[in-house]
């Protein structure tokens, strides 16, 4: 069972496509102080490569990886 | 900062099943020096225009220094949308009347039956929530994306910088590009 983690912010991006949820995410981050900590919802099945990519990229730490099937969950802590 | 949601969230209800592949470890400090990415913009086809902006804004959100020049059919798309006729001697502005400027009027190279192609691209975008190319180019200047115009182009074909786009940097020519290739910016030519 993945431990209760404060989030700090949230993005919406389901039901929208590349680069969006990543577009959107780089602009939340912006915002945030380092160590807080950042949720994104998407529906984008090439979203999981993207995001894997997009934090070793930026070194904003991915804490979290997932999908119930349909909607997949990012959790991102800022560097 | 309040919490405005607490991690577990269960949308549809199912289990949540991490992920299998591994995540990525924190970049060291010596993976986040990153090389730069010059994308040259030659064209002003609209599918061409679309993967340029789709390519700048995600380079942009992922912290990479993005330098887009503009030259060429490029410039046309960079043209503000309600400028209909551009240049100052009738050969420019016969061009500019031949295929209106702007990033919302582009065609695209194939099936463009007048119109009916860019309208059905424009229609399933909607529908698939994929964002326009003007969407794409103005979050890729708030990330800091740096469009930058040929010289030469705006010379040769009239046009002015208050013809452009707000936001558009000193306008620059080819010695420029290539410099910025040998101190190692990862160059795309679309």
């Amino acid at each position: 069972m993945t431990p209760l983690i404060q989030v700090d912010e949230r993005v919406d991006a389901r039901g929208l496509s590349c680069p969006l949820p990543i577009v959107k995410t780089a602009q939340a981050i912006k915002a945030l102080g380092p160590g807080q900590v950042l949720e994104v919802l998407a529906t984008d099945p090439g979203s999981v490569k993207d995001f894997a990519a997009w934090s070793k990229t930026t070194g904003h730490e991915l804490i979290e990886s997932s999908s119930d099937g349909a909607v997949y969950r990012f959790v991102i802590r800022k560097h | 900062m309040t919490a405005i949601a607490e991690a577990p969230v269960r949308e549809a209800g199912l289990p949540r099943e991490p992920i299998t592949e591994p995540l990525p470890e924190p970049a060291s400090e010596a993976e986040t020096k990153l090389r730069d990415v010059l994308i040259i913009d030659y064209s002003g086809d609209l599918e061409k225009v679309w993967a340029t902006m789709i390519l700048a804004s995600t380079s942009a959100a992922m912290g990479v220094r993005t330098r887009v020049f503009v030259t060429f059919w490029g410039l046309a798309a960079f043209v503000k949308d309600e400028r209909r006729i551009t240049g100052e001697n009738w050969m420019q502005k016969m061009m500019a009347a031949m295929q209106r400027p702007g990033i919302s009027h582009r065609k695209t190279s194939k099936m463009n039956f007048f119109g009916m192609g860019p309208w059905m691209m424009g229609r399933l975008a909607k529908q698939y929530h994929v964002a326009s190319p003007k969407e794409l180019l103005e979050a890729a200047q708030l990330m800091g994306a740096e469009f930058i115009p040929c010289q030469m182009t705006m010379d040769m074909f009239g046009l002015k910088q208050e013809d452009l786009i707000d936001g558009m940097a000193e306008p620059v020519g080819a010695a420029t590009v290539i410099g910025l290739m040998t101190e190692g910016s990862a160059p795309l030519f679309i």
